[in-house]
């Protein structure tokens, strides 16, 4: 499909329209912040912002997730009744997601579904039940470093469709099938909006202030890495909070706990993070990431090794800069993997 | 302010190479704007890397614990006033010796609330903000302004009542005056106006937003338990999920486990990265304690925490 282009102010309109088949979400101001809503008044919807305070990745993988429940009962022939949770009822939009956003998805969906064993339904419905129409970044901010974890500012990957923002208009680029749904029906842009789309493109990969390397961390090998002198410094003032993890849109661990009340209770599943002594504390009471150190190493170990290593090249970090700005004491993200760079 | 970072690098200096103490924890200057971090210097050269600045919003002496034994061994730190009667709390609760730690006593600046700062400039990026006198230099891509660093600091850095730390071995720079004038009981005050469903209303509207990452938890010096009562599995005291009732009993276990311990240093808030005003739920627990025992936590190294003692002739029936 050809480039089509789209006056902002029938924006209410075209996400009217969108309404009838989608819940439709997008970063508005909300206590001051840009955060995920739904759209309510299309004039809500932001487009001078860096990014969302948090990921969204509670979209597709809720912070509380209740996968089944169950209850015991005495008379039943199976003495014990499992009922699933109903699937996302509605197709959802979301509406000016960011690309680095959305390449984080396309990393986990590889760790999600993988194969026949590996196949979490749960991620997978909301995920299929789900378009991104994504926003090209044109000012990214100091703390951003897409362009260094195989994404940038106009990246496509994971996006079903992507907007650039050429003032009083915007160019949307469809990229899938889902995205075509979305651009059906307006007007072909002017060869001269896709040279604005290509210079501002340029612009905005231009400012990318920060960059982090990566070639000998791709070198070397896991256990040099592992065994490097730099982590008996990098962990030392780290408070082993969640904070990192939790804004991460590529973090994905989680904890899967029964609650149950009398004969009834439920499964459910609550993110989790490696930087938690309880993470891998055993029954027995071993505990393979018993320090500090280790649970710091792992995390990153985790991204930019372990990741590339089994997902052929696939880095587990985006270069959003949530964690920079978040991290409590600090601990930059840019920083230590370019010391593991070093 | 340099002049204070000055003799901070120095005297870290001159302690490492006397071999006086074998770490230095301060301060060093930070990725973002208005975050620097905890540092730890453990040579001469790596001294000259502290810095002191009213971006300094955690609390050091979280530091001195949570460790393994012996990982570190004597250390100096840097503390003012909050930081300082953090230290005199932990000693007091058998966590640290007084030997062990060296004091580099700052008369504390007030910090700057990053979040205030950029509430002044809603959406905008800011990329640099330095220290000028009395002001913020605030600038991004299309701004520049001065903000009077007394409009934008720290909540509890207003209602402040011990500037000056309470036990040192060395101070930094000259002590200022103890206090900035504000009222620490007003802290509470709003919650005490409240009937008791508005109270709880107000509550669960500020935890609205948590996350529960623990990140407040984790910047208290006051939360060294090595199993919080969160993390407890047998018995699982508190639900893991995002549901009001777990979210809550979080908060307001927590509240209560500061009960006379919180020297109001605003750690937890600086930390949360939803700005979640956590310092307000142990306020009106303190409130109560400074009216009920005369007793304010980490003033006095011979005070005796009103929480941890029996006394044979305490009033209330139900204790004896
Ligand atoms: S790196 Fe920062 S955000 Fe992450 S656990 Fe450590 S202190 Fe918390
Ligand atoms: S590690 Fe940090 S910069 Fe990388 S994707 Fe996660 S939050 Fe963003
Ligand atoms: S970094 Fe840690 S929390 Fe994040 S995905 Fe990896 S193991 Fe999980
Ligand atoms: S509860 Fe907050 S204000 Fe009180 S001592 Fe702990 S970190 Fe400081
Ligand atoms: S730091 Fe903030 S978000 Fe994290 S657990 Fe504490 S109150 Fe909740």
């Amino acid at each position: 499909m050809a480039d089509k282009i789209l006056a902002k102010d029938k924006l209410g309109d075209f996400l009217g329209k969108l309404q009838a088949d989608y819940e439709v979400y997008a970063p508005q101001e909300v206590e001051g912040k840009p955060q995920w809503a739904p759209v309510e008044e299309s004039d809500k919807v932001l487009w001078d912002f860096s990014n969302t305070h948090t990921s969204p990745k509670d979209f597709f993988f809720p912070q509380t997730e209740i996968m089944m429940r169950f209850k015991n009962v005495q008379d039943h022939e199976n003495g014990m009744v499992m009922e699933a949770e109903p699937p996302l009822a509605n197709k959802r939009l979301l509406f000016n997601i960011r690309p680095c956003d959305a390449k984080a998805f396309q990393v986990l969906d590889l760790i999600f579904v993988q194969d026949e064993m590996t196949n979490d339904l749960f991620w997978k419905d909301k995920r299929d039940k789900t378009t991104l129409v994504g926003l090209a970044c044109s000012d990214p901010c100091p703390s951003c470093f897409c362009t260094s974890m195989n994404c940038g500012p106009a990246s496509t990957t994971g996006l079903d469709a992507l907007v650039f923002d050429l003032g009083d208009k915007l160019l949307v680029r469809a990229l899938t099938e889902k995205g075509e749904a979305v651009a059906e029906g307006l007007d072909d842009a002017a060869e001269a909006d896709q040279a604005a789309a290509e210079e501002q493109t340029k612009a905005a990969e231009a400012q990318i202030s920060s960059s982090v390397g990566m070639d000998k961390v791709n070198e070397r090998s896991v256990m040099e890495l592992y065994e490097a002198g730099m982590w008996d410094r990098v962990y030392e003032n780290c408070l082993n909070c969640g904070t990192c993890t939790y804004v991460c849109p590529t973090c994905h661990c989680f904890d899967i706990q029964d609650e149950t009340q009398g004969e009834s209770g439920r499964r459910v599943r609550n993110w989790d993070n490696c930087m938690s002594w309880l993470f891998t504390m055993h029954g027995t009471g071993h505990n393979p990431r018993g320090a500090k150190k280790d649970r710091v190493r792992q995390r990153f170990m985790h991204k930019f090794k372990y990741i590339p290593v089994k997902r052929d090249g696939e880095i587990g970090c985006v270069g959003c800069g949530r964690c920079v700005l978040l991290c409590p004491v600090n601990i930059d993200v840019r920083r230590v993997v370019n010391d593991m760079n070093a | 302010m340099e002049a204070v970072a000055q003799k901070i690098r120095e005297t870290a200096a001159k302690l490492l190479s006397e071999g006086k103490v074998d770490c230095v924890i301060g301060y060093a200057q930070g990725t973002v704007p208005m975050r620097d971090y905890p540092y730890f210097a453990y040579t001469p050269e790596e001294a000259q890397n502290l810095t002191w600045s009213p971006f300094c919003c955690n609390n050091l002496a979280n530091f001195l614990i949570r460790r393994p034994k012996g990982e570190i061994g004597k250390v100096a730190i840097v503390a003012q006033g909050c930081v300082s009667r953090s230290i005199v709390g932990l000693i007091k609760e058998n966590q640290i010796a007084r030997e062990d730690v060296y004091i580099l006593g700052v008369p504390s600046p007030g910090m700057v609330d990053r979040r205030k700062v950029q509430d002044r400039f809603p959406l905008k990026t800011i990329t640099e903000v330095t220290v000028d006198g009395e002001d913020l230099v605030v600038k991004g891509k299309d701004f520049e302004e001065r903000i009077p660093q007394k409009e934008v600091r720290r909540d509890n850095c207003y209602t402040c009542v011990q500037r000056n730390p309470v036990i040192v071995d060395e101070m930094m720079g000259e002590e200022g005056p103890s206090d900035w004038g504000g009222n620490i009981d007003a802290v509470a005050a709003p919650w005490e106006k409240l009937e008791p469903g508005e109270r709880w209303e107000a509550f669960i509207d500020e935890v609205d937003s948590c996350i529960r990452c623990y990140a407040c938890r984790d910047a208290c010096p006051l939360c060294y338990c090595h199993v919080c009562f969160v993390d407890e599995a047998m018995p699982q005291w508190c639900g893991k999920t995002q549901d009001e009732a777990d979210v809550a009993t979080f908060h307001i276990l927590r509240a209560f486990h500061c009960a006379g311990r919180c020297t109001d240093c605003g750690a937890c808030e600086s930390a949360c990265p939803q700005g979640i005003k956590v310092r307000r739920f142990t306020s009106k627990i303190e409130k109560d304690i400074r009216e009920l025992y005369d007793y304010s936590p980490g003033m006095d190294l011979e005070a005796t925490p009103p929480l941890s003692v029996y006394r044979p002739n305490d009033p209330q029936e139900f204790i004896k």
